[in-house]
């Protein structure tokens, strides 16, 4: 419990505003003026077909790309990102479809990538213990069971690996957290638990950006949809005012 | 291996002058081996640690005798060059992106044949001794080629060296969180860069490492014979890569073991020492390694495969 307070009063701020972003690569326009703005607790979907833009839009949210003009304000604060990490440091993480996780690795390594628990600031020695158990502890969160998290990654089930990821982005502090693909290559029962998952993140205030193209999973889970046509935004849509045969009906055209 | 020998050879094998004898080649290969494995697990080859051995032992005979300089300080200014030479192999891979295959490949046809031209012009020669005179040289000897008697027997320091430089490379790979970037960076190396590891100055670092594990060995060589050789140190990086492959680390990366190395290295001069001892001819030593070579790909294989997918 005392885990979850400290998360709510974490997520109070996840405010993110992209205005007018252009993105080009070489002669190809790849985001032309697309505006979008996200708080926390509501979960935004952003869809479209491939090649709408939406993968760009996702890597300059996270810091992987940066924008060729527009602005990104995070918490009503201007930011440039030009490494991931730099993102991650302003509570912004993202969970890639196929490169959530490294599958050799083992989970708590996997787990604590990047953030590992050192015991001394000299030598470096990872808190092995402490990764183990803390790992395994979040882990449960997520309804994932592990017994030997020193097994590798790659023994997970897709949806395993998928709340591993998640798991681990709040646990070092998401306020927003941005999903690619979460369920396309997961089964019925796996989607449906990461879903789950996602509503119960909604309700702890976490500001949740989902991509897919899995309409269905999409309109079930989300509040707000954007909808990307070619680079161009086509419209946003507050789910009370879009029913699921109009949205795709407008995606269609 | 020690038993196959222990049957099969000579009653010398078993001796103390025997281990000896395999301790010796095993711990230089071993050293270099260190170096080799880590490089691996990052996802990268480095081929010219050959030509660096050759290179480094000329420098340091070159500086001593004809720049008149004590030898500790030729060896430490040679040790400078050949972590600048590591560190531009490291750059130009990170930076271009090609295999370190490749790369490295060039770097070892450079660098042998900068040591063997500039050996010619300087002194018109390609072997160099008469060390054994020179300023310093007592020191060198305290630490390179100092030796251990147990049961009347002497076990060079180079064993000693190799097992110290393996407890502290297995101590860095698995307990530390730079030893958790070096099997990311090997193992996915985009994902390691989303999570924030900085992945090219883990690269760039074990390409400097491997370069002074070869200036290490380098070192030995040139204390024991009391001089240089340009051509010393050919095929050593194939014989690295050897012995890090059957200690179970992977060609691409992402997985292997310091201890698993050090086995393989053990392998290596147990074999070759072996064959020497049972009275074969010593070619017969490179075909078992080849063959031996070939089922540890094999075998990484097939437990990769398993290890990876459950």
């Amino acid at each position: 419990m005392e885990y979850l307070e400290k998360n709510m009063s974490q997520v109070e701020n996840g405010q993110l505003q992209l205005t007018n972003i252009y993105k080009s690569f070489g002669s190809v326009r790849a985001l032309n003026d697309v505006s979008i703005s996200t708080g926390p607790g509501k979960i935004h979907c952003i869809l479209g077909d491939n090649g709408a833009g939406k993968s760009t839009l996702v890597n300059i949210i996270s810091g992987v790309l940066t924008a060729d003009s527009g602005e990104y304000l995070v918490n009503g604060k201007k930011v440039i990102f030009s490494t991931p990490k730099q993102a991650l440091n302003a509570g912004i993480s993202t969970v890639y479809q196929n490169l959530a996780i490294i599958p050799m690795l083992s989970i708590f390594r996997n787990f604590y990538l990047g953030n590992e628990p050192v015991k001394d600031n000299y030598f470096k020695f990872m808190d092995k213990d402490f990764a183990i158990s803390t790992t395994k502890q979040e882990l449960a969160k997520f309804g994932v069971t592990v017994n030997d998290v020193k097994r590798p990654a790659g023994t997970l089930s897709g949806g395993q690996r998928q709340c591993l990821a998640i798991a681990r982005a709040l646990y070092f502090g998401a306020k927003v957290l941005i999903l690619d693909e979460p369920t396309s290559a997961l089964g019925v029962k796996e989607s449906a638990n990461v879903l789950n998952q996602l509503s119960l993140l909604r309700e702890r205030g976490i500001n949740i950006v989902l991509v897919s193209h899995i309409i269905d999973h999409a309109y079930d889970l989300g509040d707000l949809f954007f909808i990307l046509k070619m680079g161009e935004l086509a419209g946003s849509y507050d789910k009370k005012d879009v029913s699921l045969k109009t949205l795709r009906s407008i995606l269609s055209k | 291996m020690w038993f196959f020998f222990s049957i099969f050879g000579h009653e010398a094998f078993l001796s103390l002058s025997g281990a000896r004898s395999y301790l010796q080649v095993s711990s230089e290969i071993g050293i270099l081996a260190i170096g080799v494995t880590l490089l691996m697990i990052s996802g990268e080859f480095d081929l010219s640690i050959g030509s660096m051995i050759g290179f480094s032992g000329m420098t340091v005979t070159l500086l001593t005798l004809n720049a008149d300089i004590s030898m500790p300080l030729a060896a430490l200014i040679t040790l400078l060059i050949v972590l600048l030479l590591g560190f531009l192999n490291g750059v130009i891979v990170v930076r271009t992106g090609l295999p370190s295959f490749i790369i490295t490949l060039g770097s070892l046809f450079i660098i042998r044949g900068v040591t063997i031209a500039s050996s010619k012009i300087i002194t018109g020669r390609t072997q160099l001794g008469g060390l054994e005179t020179a300023n310093g040289y007592d020191i060198m000897t305290f630490i390179f080629n100092n030796s251990l008697q147990i049961g009347g027997v002497d076990f060079p320091v180079s064993i000693i060296w190799w097992i110290i430089l393996g407890i502290v490379a297995f101590l860095l790979l698995t307990k530390t969180q730079v030893g958790n970037w070096i099997f990311a960076t090997g193992a996915a190396k985009e994902t390691a860069e989303l999570m924030g590891v900085p992945t090219h100055k883990v690269k760039i670092s074990l390409f400097i490492l491997t370069a002074f594990c070869a200036w290490f060995i380098a070192m030995t060589q040139t204390i024991t014979y009391g001089g240089a050789d340009v051509l010393r140190g050919e095929q050593k990086e194939f014989i690295a890569i050897i012995a890090t492959v059957i200690g179970g680390t992977l060609l691409t990366g992402g997985y292997g073991s310091i201890f698993g190395t050090m086995i393989g290295a053990l392998i290596f001069g147990m074999v070759r020492q072996g064959i020497i001892f049972a009275g074969a001819d010593a070619d017969w030593f490179q075909v078992f390694m080849g063959i031996m070579l070939i089922i540890a790909v094999l075998i990484n294989g097939i437990f990769r495969k398993k290890y990876v997918t459950g």
